[in-house]
């Protein structure tokens, strides 16, 4: 008879029927608001007859793209055309901007720890002031006062008679690949190659021998050399088309907009910063004990740092480093703010402002960010999982 | 003889000295300045030809600074003729007249004059309780908490808003704009995202698998997306979302993508405070017997949140420069006060531009350089809490 109450009791308080009530209920409000939500949309896209589903994927844009990477016209192409050019366009400034933040940034960080005071300072005094300023108004700067207070077209700065900078971008002469050009790649690749050949003799003979042998050098020559040859021998099957100024434009040439080379600019500027900053505590994370001994067993400052710092900081700095690779691409959106045809500025922006379809189009732009961050931290997470067996 | 010469060279031996010698001071080429800049800059040819190289940039980018900020710029004026170069015969820099005739516009946008005094005093409430809550010395901090986000949210929105019964008129926040705005969308990011943060990050340490896979599940997909997006998708489907009637206005939309955005970080952030926590802590609280809202509220949170108030801060500074992107939403913050102010025809010069972006530059390197000053004081005095 006793235990009954109290067991009435202890079902109120245990924990397992508390957590299954809870539960319980927190499913059960966000099933509520899931309905609400979708409710009230339906009724709101049926009031305003928006058109709902994929459909407008294969209708025509009818609008231009300033910068197109694959095909694109106003008016043959569709939708889904546009928005792929506006993805290429974002892979395009972000790898390139990847590639600029990553030296620059690595030069930074090294900066800030060399024993030259000033160097050292020069290098904290950047990344404290490009640090604390928003990206976006960096954008705006390099965009609005900078690329735009360019000369006008016809004042043009021109270098070589052939590379033209203005207001409107820059113009440079662009290559036009001849009949004859083809052993010249097959020349590279085979030099790739044989320094890749090379590279994989001189460990294997310094393993055996101790014998070392200039590997960077010879491969630079072998990559640089050998299709330079080629290209000589063939009888330089390349011709370029010259820009010709006109009256209100420059005609041929390959155009840089201004729009491009202001968000690579801030991008790689503001991104740098941090990435100087993941160098710096992926360095200091390696234990002066590991310089001391490599000093003390008469390896010279540049061996030490690239035989035995930067193998054991680069453990510390690839994931922090890879989340700067992620916030540059997820910050290159910030295009449309000075125009350049991202995939926010063409799909998010006019493709959603023509058809109204806001659902879709967010939805659609959301999961793309969402695919790029999600592969690379999965990548991430193997790599680590790896690193993690290197060790003991 | 050969005795007495004998001790005398015994005595005569005796010259060992009892006392120790001071050390020398290093040679003159190593000491001082000399020394100093030998050893510092001009260790070997290449940190010479470093040293000089950086020394030309650096001594380029400060004269430039100069030059623009403050020999060449322009002081006084009433329109575009104080700098322009035409009218002024000399090379003009900063247009500090614009910036001085725009100031009120950056602070309160165009939020009616006469009631402009209810955002100084919002302001003022604003820094007494940021003062309370960051001054490690300050007492009560718990009722500080309470100031902070409770007691000045609902003021703030009476005070700013307007409430016709006790005489305050509405205030449209159309009309809200500068650097009002852009306080007030940090502020509500920090208010809102600091406690729903707790919550997102105690709710993926939870046992409870929905809860844990509804948190995750939020936090992984706003913190996989551009802020960009997020404010998309709160000005263009949030509406579709609510009820007509409850249709929000543009600022709350903003402000719900910026706390929902912030909160997902915040999260990260306080999890890996919690995961700091040594396990013993969480046991010891059970072993007393508290149940899980007291073990969290009194154990372990203090001591995570304490180890984490300089990631706080650090993730706040990322707010704070995070707020400029309303702009693309319409909002009028305090960047978009500035390109509103910078294409006026009134003002319309070559200078105009980039006196609006250094006003902006100077501003927010001001507030994001203090901060994380702070985050480092408070980094250092945790570290020497611990070191004992």
């Amino acid at each position: 008879m006793a235990d009954r109450p109290q067991h009435r009791a202890a079902l109120l308080n245990d924990p397992k029927v508390r957590s299954i009530v809870f539960q319980f209920v927190l499913v059960a409000v966000v099933a509520l608001l899931v309905y609400v939500a979708a409710t009230n949309v339906i009724e709101h896209l049926q009031r305003t007859h928006i058109a709902s589903g994929f459909g407008f994927w294969n209708n025509a844009a009818g609008f231009d793209i300033s910068q197109t990477l694959i095909p694109y016209s106003a008016n043959a192409s569709t939708y889904g055309q546009a928005f792929w050019v506006g993805l290429l366009n974002t892979l395009l400034v972000a790898g390139l901007g990847i590639i600029l933040a990553t030296i620059l940034g690595f030069l930074i960080g090294i900066a800030r720890l060399s024993s030259n005071w000033l160097v050292a300072r020069a290098a904290s005094g950047y990344v404290e002031t490009i640090r604390n300023i928003p990206l976006l108004l960096q954008l705006l700067f390099w965009y609005n006062a900078v690329l735009k207070s360019l000369p006008e077209m016809r004042d043009s700065i021109v270098w070589f008679g052939g590379v033209y900078l203005n207001n409107r971008g820059l113009t440079l002469p662009a290559p036009v690949p001849q009949p004859g050009l083809e052993p010249v790649g097959i020349a590279f690749v085979l030099a790739i190659v044989a320094a890749i050949a090379f590279a994989f003799w001189a460990r294997r003979r310094q393993q055996h021998t101790g014998k070392q042998a200039p590997v960077g050098i010879v491969a630079l020559a072998l990559i640089i050399a050998l299709p330079l040859l080629t290209f000589a021998v063939a009888g330089a099957p390349l011709g370029f088309d010259w820009p010709k100024a006109g009256r209100f434009n420059i005609a041929g040439g390959m155009e840089v907009l201004p729009e491009f080379a202001a968000l690579l600019l801030g991008l790689s500027i503001y991104t740098a910063a941090f990435i100087a900053e993941v160098v710096r505590a992926g360095i200091l994370a390696v234990s002066k004990g590991q310089v001391e001994a490599a000093y003390s067993l008469g390896l010279k400052p540049t061996p030490t740092l690239r035989l035995i710092v930067i193998p054991q900081a680069m453990r510390v700095i690839i994931p922090p480093l890879t989340s700067q690779y992620l916030n540059l691409t997820k910050n290159s959106s910030l295009a449309v703010a000075i125009g350049y045809p991202d995939l926010v500025q063409v799909f998010t922006g006019t493709v959603l402002n023509q058809t109204g379809q806001a659902l879709e189009v967010v939805a659609i732009t959301m999961l793309v960010y969402l695919t790029i961050s999600l592969v690379t931290s999965a990548a991430m997470n193997i790599y680590n999982a790896r690193m993690a067996l290197v060790e003991r | 003889m050969t005795m007495a010469e004998g001790d005398l060279a015994v005595t005569e031996l005796h010259f060992v000295r009892h006392e120790q010698l001071p050390p020398k001071p290093p040679p003159a080429h190593m000491r001082g300045t000399l020394g100093w800049m030998r050893e510092n800059l001009f260790s070997s040819w290449f940190n010479v030809a470093l040293t000089v190289a950086i020394g030309l940039l650096v001594a380029w980018v400060a004269v430039e600074l100069a030059r623009f900020l403050i020999i060449d710029a322009a002081w006084s004026g009433t329109d575009r003729d104080a700098c322009r170069e035409a009218v002024q015969h000399r090379p003009i820099g900063a247009c500090w007249p614009f910036a001085f005739e725009r100031m009120p516009y950056f602070i309160y946008g165009s939020y009616p004059i006469p009631q402009r005094w209810r955002v100084d005093v919002f302001f003022v409430l604003l820094a007494i309780g940021i003062v309370w809550l960051m001054a490690p010395r300050a007492p009560r901090k718990n009722w500080g908490a309470l100031y902070f986000f409770i007691v000045l949210p609902i003021a703030s929105f009476i005070l700013l808003h307007g409430w016709e019964l006790i005489g305050l008129p509405a205030v449209d926040t159309v009309l809200w704009g500068g650097i009002l705005v852009t306080i007030v969308v940090a502020t509500v990011g920090i208010v809102v995202s600091l406690p729903l943060g707790i919550l997102l990050a105690l709710g993926r340490r939870s046992r409870m698998p929905t809860v844990k896979m509804f948190s995750v599940a939020f936090i992984e997909f706003v913190r996989g997306v551009p802020l960009i997006t997020m404010l998309f998708m709160a000005s263009v489907m949030l509406p579709l979302f609510v009820p007509e009637a409850f249709e929000p206005d543009k600022l709350v939309r903003a402000l719900v993508g910026i706390a929902l955005f912030a909160s997902a970080y915040m999260a990260e952030v306080v999890r890996a405070g919690l995961q700091a926590v040594p396990k013993g802590q969480y046991e010891g609280a059970m072993a007393v017997g508290l149940r899980y809202p007291h073990m969290m509220g009194l154990v372990v949170l203090p001591q995570a949140l304490r180890i984490t108030i300089p990631n706080i801060v650090n993730t706040y500074i990322g707010l704070f420069k995070d707020t400029t992107l309303v702009y693309i939403v319409g909002i009028f913050d305090f960047l978009h006060t500035v390109e509103v102010a910078r294409i006026d025809p009134k003002w319309a010069t070559p200078v105009t531009s980039t006196t609006g972006y250094a006003v902006a530059a100077i501003f927010y390197l001001i507030f994001c350089y203090g901060m994380s000053r702070y985050a480092r004081a408070m980094e250092a005095r945790l570290a020497s809490g611990r070191q004992r």
